[in-house]
């Protein structure tokens, strides 16, 4: 399946929950943060949410700000 | 370990706690963790501010990282509160949205600041002053959501008004634009609002927001009796940050003890501080 991600165009694993992405991603132990399809899924639904194919998915973290 | 400020500052008059959603704090200082040029500097700008509370940006993860260099890694989450905001959204619908991640973050790093949101909805790009409808709406929402809301909005005392009315945690009013160094432009409006926000509800907390460009700065916010000042640029921009920190440290005490020490009347004549009589001196129209 094709999903997007921070913008980028991704072929993934149809099936791939939330949890797999973010170990693709070297992130499984980064504290991040998930919305698919400008929706929160929260850290708690990771290992159960499952992406579908065209899913627009944003991984954002704590960055320095004012 | 450098001494804490909140350890320091206790032994002198004039210095109650800050109580502030829910939680209690020593300073009243809050800083921003943008626009250093490393984690170093940062980090020592931060204890020297004295802060408690910190505010952090939700970005996206850099999938390919340019640096290696996280701010979770440079940012002791025991210490401080982590205030995160939505610094960059110009909706209410991302704001919210953006004010989600972050609490998620915060609740995997159990950290007090998880149900607290910095808010921010801006109108437009070049002044950042913020979109008043925009604020208005995010802050309902988020307030019906749980969160512990503090509101950036201008310094227009109806509005102030209207976001505590919305259940606002504080009302963070600008003192000028942000990042702008300008200070305090409108004390009058910062007075208005003080007295509209905390006549009746006197605890209830004032926090001027941005603008900051020195020491002097904070102190005005201070004396005119805001219960705290947040900034950012005003340090991490200054020629020498980490003396910079010290200085917004002893001007925000400054500023609270001079308010609650009650200043005196401005007048237009002169009264002398040593007594007349007694004096030997000639003295004109005696």
């Amino acid at each position: 399946m094709k999903i997007e991600v921070n913008g980028k165009t991704e072929e993934r694993a149809d099936g791939m929950t939330v949890r797999v992405l973010l170990e693709e991603h070297g992130l499984a132990a980064s504290p991040c943060a998930v919305e698919v399809n400008r929706s929160l899924v929260s850290h708690r639904q990771h290992e159960s949410h499952t992406l579908r194919d065209g899913d627009v998915v944003e991984i954002v973290t704590l960055v320095g700000g004012g | 370990m450098t001494t804490h400020i909140g350890d320091s500052v206790w032994s002198e008059p004039g210095l109650e706690p800050f109580h502030i959603a829910g939680r209690t704090f020593s300073s009243r200082l809050i800083v921003g963790t943008g626009k250093y040029p490393d984690n170093a500097s940062m980090q020592a700008a931060l204890d020297a501010s004295g802060a408690e509370v910190v505010t952090v940006a939700v970005r996206r993860e850099r999938l390919i990282n340019e640096r290696g260099e996280s701010l979770l890694d440079a940012i002791d989450t025991d210490r401080y509160t982590i205030l995160p905001n939505t610094a960059g959204c110009f909706s209410a619908e991302d704001a919210v949205r953006v004010a989600r991640l972050g609490r998620d973050i915060l609740e995997q790093l159990g950290n007090p600041g998880a149900s607290w949101v910095k808010l921010e909805v801006l109108g437009e790009k070049k002044t950042l002053l913020p979109d008043p409808l925009g604020t208005l709406e995010a802050c309902r929402e988020l307030v019906a959501d749980g969160f512990e809301v503090l509101c950036y909005t201008s310094d227009d005392p109806i509005m102030a008004e209207r976001i505590k009315d919305a259940g606002a945690a504080s009302v963070m009013p600008a003192g000028s634009p942000i990042g702008s160094g300008q200070g305090v432009l409108n004390r009058n409006n910062i007075v208005l609002i003080l007295e509209k926000l905390k006549g009746e509800d006197p605890t209830y907390p004032v926090i001027v927001d941005a603008g900051v460009g020195t020491a002097s700065d904070v102190t005005i916010a201070m004396e005119t009796g805001a219960d705290g000042v947040l900034l950012n640029t005003g340090i991490a921009h200054a020629s020498d940050p980490l003396v910079m920190a010290h200085a917004m440290r002893h001007a925000c005490v400054a500023g609270r003890q001079a308010y609650k020490a009650g200043r005196i009347a401005k007048r237009l004549y002169a009264t002398a501080s040593s007594p007349w009589e007694g004096a030997i001196s000639y003295i004109p129209g005696e």
